[in-house]
């Protein structure tokens, strides 16, 4: 029986971009940007870094194929540098490559850098493209809202839910977000929205209004990985450490066999149940005291909370409703914005979560500082309902 | 004894308001006023011959042996295609036999009356099916775009079952032009509709019906239906007259309600006539394009017996207003319309990868195993059942004929569509089975989940650069 990840790893340094529509940066400026506040806080030099991975999800808007770009932007001294790319999860991914490196003895410390430049397309949203050859002939021309919009009739129709009472929910989601995201300097989207706005918005995949979408951003985050022991070596304190790192892809089956009904994400049920394990937590409610989850749409946040058992199955409305994914309430969801309003560009954000837990750990939060934070968990989740990705990994204090 | 054994129609459901039309051009041409009646059959962005051919011949065969099929004809002068036979796109689409015989008639009027004398006359005792559909092009603001509509028929011709007899065959060739379409042009180009019906209905048609008449020694006043195809009001009941049959027995050109759908015009109106029909009566199908044909037919008793699965009653009466001109210029391609830039990105068909995945493409078939009997699309190597994972352990499966029900659905406003939004989900198939796919023909308000649907062969994308179009296979809400 495997060990697992739990405190074989620890975070060094982290560091992110402003995320939003930078115009007027390039993937090479915005991962220079993360690195720099990165390596800062590592407290460590470039030559230092052994290994590095990294992530951008779309290529031909972004930074083209292979590891190079990322070693040119930060002139890495010829170290083995891997691309990673799993759909919106690419940037757990890279942060999962550096931190097996370490743990598996083969290098002490580790870069993770995730980048993407989005706002090149010249249209709104995510750009229109290619889902492979033969995905193209017979796939509907789904747009991520669309995928996801799916989520909310298969939820509605499975618990016999009325259309309002979800949108309500669902807004609740979004301004929550909007909320936190307001007392963020760092979130594409600082400004406070009410519910009223939410549900009138217009549709962009029916139910998916606009403020039920996340922000499309262009950005970068990264971390720097090594032992316990040499992070102490360096006079590191409050150390953060990997819990549980665990990745669930989907293999076809909820997209072509009836045991899948729609109405739930069946890798993040699985991902999760084995962080758990990995980390050792039996009670998720009680245990967890944060959550980066991956809300690229309200509707997923919301069925996420159940998928990962932080809210009973069918209860999510009331849960959400309730307030107990707000800033204040039992597990705080999003305490950065999310990607609602941290933005979502999508090589960074599994990065950029773990960024924020890595903050509020270390009491560096500013405005939007927890009180206690103790065990907190990302989820970032590549593709569509029906076929996807889903990494979960969890950060806490090293004991 | 040969003759017609079943038919069926297919009429798009989208009937645009001919009001619309003369709305949008009579400031130009203020007799477009006078001819604004009623409504025409257009396709929608997705339809096209091809599809609205399969169609029809599901229609057609809906209660027969598509087994029994030897033959497939298919007429029009509107193919998508101009070398690859779309025939035989047709046939795997219906899963028809490889070993079949197929063939594309075109380039006239008359491509399927000729079509149907040439099986007629083909004397195999195998069963043949003609199939003849028409979306008609024309220049925004013309004549022809009022009164013109977009259709098709088909038919079974054989020795078994006949409802209807072939009695007698007559062709005449002349080249009378009253309309052309050259290479080089997308429209056609006609001719003063007096001298056409003077010089070319009134003087063409006659001798060779009466010729048909004489040689089956029929008297004019025993046909009980006539059907010829024309644009052109009065013309069928002028011939009428001047043939001496009585001016009910004119069957109506539908250009109120369909429209004049070219080649396959008398196919649909033969179609309509057999609907009617009493046992014994003759009907009359006339086509008239560089000169005519003629062929008589005598229904059976057997007639009493069938019903079309679609005839022309119920594909007229399933039916969508559309008032949106805009909506119909778009369609085809009658205006430079700015699609966004989601709409730019390249569409080109990897013809190899397309080959490889045909079956599921064109036929809409999937995958059944043998081992645990879960039916599954599209077919992979392993089985998708979890508790299964057999490999190559799954038998052809079609889902082409199976109906299903809505799971999940949405309507996106984001993605490109060419009649946004576009609706898709995951469709759930009585038998097992499911798959995430577009619908088409959604009317806002009527989708959910647990509707019913069907499925139907459409165009899935354009590739506009290269002159290529995808098919595949949409759902549509049951009513």
């Amino acid at each position: 029986m495997a060990s697992g990840i739990k405190d074989k790893v620890v975070i060094l340094g982290m560091g992110c971009s402003k995320f939003g529509e930078r115009w007027e940066s390039s993937p090479s400026e915005l991962m220079v940007e993360a690195f720099e506040e990165c390596i800062q806080d590592a407290g460590i030099e470039r030559g230092q870094i052994e290994a590095a991975w990294f992530g951008a999800g779309i290529d031909a808007f972004n930074v083209g194929a292979s590891a190079m770009p990322l070693a040119i932007a930060l002139r890495l001294n010829y170290i083995p540098v891997t691309k990673v790319e799993n759909m919106c999860a690419t940037g757990t991914e890279a942060f999962r490559g550096a931190v097996y490196a370490v743990a598996s003895g083969a290098c002490d410390i580790a870069l993770a850098l995730g980048v993407e430049k989005l706002k090149d397309t010249g249209y709104g949203g995510l750009p229109q493209r290619s889902r492979g050859l033969e995905n193209d002939m017979y796939w509907p021309n789904l747009s991520a809202p669309g995928a996801f919009a799916q989520l909310a009739t298969g939820y509605r129709a499975k618990h016999n839910l009325n259309k309002e009472d979800l949108k309500r929910a669902m807004a609740h989601v979004s301004v929550k977000s909007h909320a936190n995201g307001a007392k963020n300097p760092k979130a594409h989207l600082q400004r406070e929205i009410t519910s009223e706005q939410a549900v009138n918005a217009p549709y962009i995949a029916e139910p998916i209004g606009l403020f039920d979408c996340c922000g499309v951003s262009d950005g970068s985050a990264c971390a720097i990985v090594t032992t316990p022991e040499l992070a102490k070596s360096l006079g590191k304190e409050n150390l953060v450490s990997v819990k549980a790192l665990q990745l669930a892809v989907s293999n076809g089956t909820e997209s072509s066999h009836e045991s899948w009904d729609g109405s739930y994400l069946k890798t993040t049920r699985i991902a999760s149940q084995r962080a758990y394990d990995e980390a050792g937590i039996r009670r998720p409610k009680e245990e967890i005291t944060m959550t980066e989850v991956h809300d690229c749409f309200s509707i997923t946040e919301l069925v996420t909370m159940e998928d990962l058992q932080l809210a009973e199955e069918g209860k999510g409305v009331n849960e959400v409703l309730d307030g107990n994914f707000d800033a204040d309430g039992k597990t705080p969801c999003q305490i950065d914005g999310g990607l609602k309003c941290f933005g979502h560009p999508i090589g960074a954000s599994g990065l950029r979560m773990i960024y924020e837990n890595y903050l509020q750990l270390n009491g560096r939060a500013g405005a939007r500082q927890l009180s206690e934070p103790k065990l907190g968990l990302n989820h970032n989740l590549g593709g569509f309902p029906h076929q996807n990705i889903c990494s979960i990994s969890i950060v806490g204090p090293y004991n | 004894m040969i003759g017609v054994s079943a038919h069926g129609v297919y009429v798009p459901r989208a009937r645009l308001n001919k009001k619309s039309i003369a709305t949008a051009n009579s400031w130009f041409d203020a007799s477009l006023n006078s001819i604004a009646k009623g409504e025409r059959a257009i396709c929608n962005w997705d339809e096209d011959t091809i599809t609205m051919a399969v169609e029809a011949a599901k229609n057609c065969l809906a209660s027969s042996n598509a087994a029994q099929i030897k033959s497939l004809y298919l007429a029009s002068t509107t193919f998508p295609f101009t070398d690859r036979q779309n025939s035989v796109v047709l046939s795997e689409a219906l899963n028809l036999q490889s070993n079949i015989r197929t063939m594309d008639i075109g380039a006239s009027q008359r491509s399927a009356t000729s079509s149907l004398i040439s099986l007629l006359e083909s004397d195999v005792e195998s069963d043949a099916l003609l199939v003849s559909s028409e979306h008609r092009r024309s220049k925004a603001g013309s004549r022809s775009e009022m009164l013109w509509g977009d259709a098709a028929g088909a038919l079974i011709i054989g020795h078994k079952n006949v409802i209807a007899e072939c009695i007698g065959v007559e062709t005449s060739a002349v080249d009378f032009v009253d309309h052309y379409r050259g290479e080089e042009s997308d429209f056609d180009y006609d001719w003063e509709e007096r001298w056409i019906r003077d010089e070319g209905y009134l003087k063409v048609i006659p001798p060779a019906v009466e010729k048909l008449l004489n040689k089956a020694n029929i008297k004019s006043e025993e046909i009980a239906h006539l059907v010829l195809p024309s644009d052109q009001a009065r013309t069928p009941g002028a011939i009428a007259k001047k043939l001496g049959v009585a001016q009910e027995a004119v069957v109506d050109n539908q250009i109120s309600s369909v429209g004049v759908a070219g080649a396959a015009q008398p196919i649909v109106l033969f179609s309509k006539a057999l609907e009617t029909a009493d046992p014994g009566e003759y009907i009359l199908v006339l086509g008239f394009g560089q000169g005519c044909d003629a062929i008589l037919f005598r229904t059976t008793e057997a007639i009493t017996k069938y019903k079309p699965f679609v005839g022309v009653e119920s594909a007229l009466a399933n039916r969508r207003e559309e008032m949106n001109y805009n909506k119909f210029l778009s369609f085809n391609n009658l205006i430079e319309k700015d699609i966004g830039k989601r709409g730019e990105v390249d569409k080109q068909t990897y013809l190899s990868g397309y080959n490889r995945r045909k079956d599921l493409l064109t036929g809409f078939i999937g995958g059944k195993c043998r081992v645990c009997g879960t039916v599954q699309i599209p077919r992979e190597k392993y089985c998708v059942n979890p508790e299964c994972n057999a490999l190559d352990s799954q038998d052809d499966y079609t889902f082409a004929d199976k109906l299903g029900t809505v799971a999940t659905w949405t309507a996106d406003r984001l993605t490109f569509d060419w009649n946004p939004p576009a609706y898709f989900g995951m469709v759930k198939f009585d038998g097992g089975g499911k798959i995430m796919m577009d619908f088409t023909e959604v009317e806002e308000g009527k989708i959910d989940t647990g509707s019913r649907v069907s499925v139907h062969f459409r165009i899935r994308q354009f590739d506009s650069v290269r002159g290529f179009r995808k098919y595949f296979w949409k759902a549509v809400i049951e009513d």
